[in-house]
């Protein structure tokens, strides 16, 4: 069982293009796009975001993301009609929807569970208002004492065309999270996609793998494999 | 004979009708400060409800019809207005259960429950310049009404008279809500399109209860 993820916007091309984006970074998760209206025109339809609910549910729970006001409602509304059961395991992200579909995407696809797939939508949110929880944890984890085991770290090169960015950055986030040990790239959280895609790191450019816990030194060795690697791409 | 089923489908009816003669007018005030799609939205609604009226059974209670009118609205008004009166006439079907005909305090009950189903929905509270400026003076005015003694058609005429009044205060208000609120002062001297099709549609239900 994974999460799933319905996009509700007030436009078909919005919400279709936000699983486009989303899924270049989270293939194997069920995206399921619910905008405009049930004959094409702008706004929200309660019989499509019921519908994709249930598209979007094996079982593990959906995260609804929502762009404009009455997108909002017309979820909440479509929950109001779903069983108990059913309506348990369904949440509503208060998130920016381009940000936060992106984040609870990938999120999705390390097999997270439907709280943390949410908590990784609500960063998103925490990250486009100009706070950012995850820049004062790596900088705790870069300043705090090493704890038992000591801090490990490595310096490798992007290789790859498009740098750690899009698929790329995705595919780091995700073997970044196996690992117990606080991870940080230039000094930012690891495993917050939004995070590193907000680096912006081209071709080219060095990286430096920072690890702190009990398997800190195969993270960063996994990690500068990886980025070694180019990521399969050219 | 009272507010029955045949009041209830005449309800329907007339706010059919009432909504699309005011659909200019409210695609006007809420292109001045929403997205004016509200008399279309609106509009819509209350034609797919009458066409699906007379598919009722002939022993419909005036709660299946009011909830008839609720789904309806929740899967084809489109914008913020079909969860919002979805929301209230399923809540204020919920309220008048399986009676017969509404007296004086199930019409209290109805509007009561129909308000706090779009404060549910919608959170807005007095004075942020919606519906619910209609809604809450409409349902302060019926209360009072019944408690004093008034019938049921009686009842939804006073409720229909404080949502008009309460429409019009909207005027002078800031949005705190909605598209309208990203306009800041600018929407002040506009009146509520959600606010406007409240009234009507409360007018609509006083008068075909005066005539039942």
């Amino acid at each position: 069982m994974t999460v799933g993820l319905v996009i509700v916007s007030h436009s078909a091309k919005i919400a279709e293009g936000i699983v486009e984006l989303a899924a270049q970074m989270a293939q194997d998760v069920r995206l399921i796009a619910a905008g405009g209206t049930d004959d094409g025109r702008i706004g929200t339809s309660f019989d499509r975001v019921s519908a994709a609910i249930a598209e979007a549910d094996d079982g593990g729970g959906v995260v609804v993301l929502c762009d404009l006001g009455s997108a909002v409602l017309t979820a909440e509304t479509a929950l109001d009609f779903l069983d108990d059961a059913q309506r348990d395991r369904v949440r509503i992200a208060d998130a920016p929807i381009v940000e936060g579909s992106v984040a609870a995407a990938v999120s999705a696809a390390t097999g997270d569970d439907l709280e943390a797939v949410l908590a990784a939508a609500l960063s998103a949110a925490a990250q486009a208002s100009g706070g950012s929880p995850a820049e004062g944890a790596a900088a705790s984890a870069s300043e705090g004492p090493a704890g038992d085991h000591g801090a490990v770290s490595a310096t490798a090169t992007l290789r790859n065309r498009s740098g750690l960015h899009a698929r790329p950055a995705a595919e780091f986030v995700k073997l970044a999270s196996t690992f117990s040990a606080s991870v940080t790239v230039n000094e930012v959280d690891a495993k917050s996609l939004l995070r590193i895609m907000s680096l912006g790191l081209p071709q080219g450019s060095e990286v430096r793998i920072k690890a702190d816990g009990e398997d800190a030194d195969t993270a960063v060795r996994a990690l500068v494999e990886l980025v070694e690697s180019g990521f399969g791409e050219e | 004979m009272g507010l029955d089923t045949a009041w209830a489908r005449a309800w329907v009816s007339r706010s059919a009708e009432v909504v699309s003669e005011h659909k200019t007018e409210l695609i006007t005030l809420d292109r001045e400060i929403g997205d004016g799609d509200h008399g279309e939205n609106l509009d819509r609604g209350f034609t797919a409800v009458l066409a699906k009226l007379d598919d009722l059974p002939a022993e419909a209670r005036p709660g299946d019809v009011l909830k008839l009118v609720a789904t309806t609205l929740i899967s084809t008004v489109g914008g913020a207005s079909g969860p919002l009166y979805g929301t209230a006439y399923l809540k204020g079907a919920q309220a008048v259960a399986d009676a017969d005909s509404l007296d004086a305090d199930a019409v209290v009950a109805f509007l009561t429950a129909a308000r706090d189903g779009v404060v549910l929905r919608g959170k807005a509270e007095v004075g942020d310049k919606t519906m619910i400026d209609a809604w809450t003076p409409a349902v302060d005015a019926a209360s009072a009404a019944a408690q004093s003694g008034a019938g049921g058609a009686e009842v939804l005429s006073v409720a229909a008279e404080a949502a008009e009044r309460g429409a019009e205060t909207t005027d002078a208000l800031v949005a705190r809500k909605g598209r309208a609120s990203y306009l800041g002062e600018r929407a002040i001297g506009h009146r509520d399109p959600g606010a406007v099709s409240t009234a009507l549609l409360l007018r609509a239900a006083a008068d075909t209860a005066s005539a039942s």
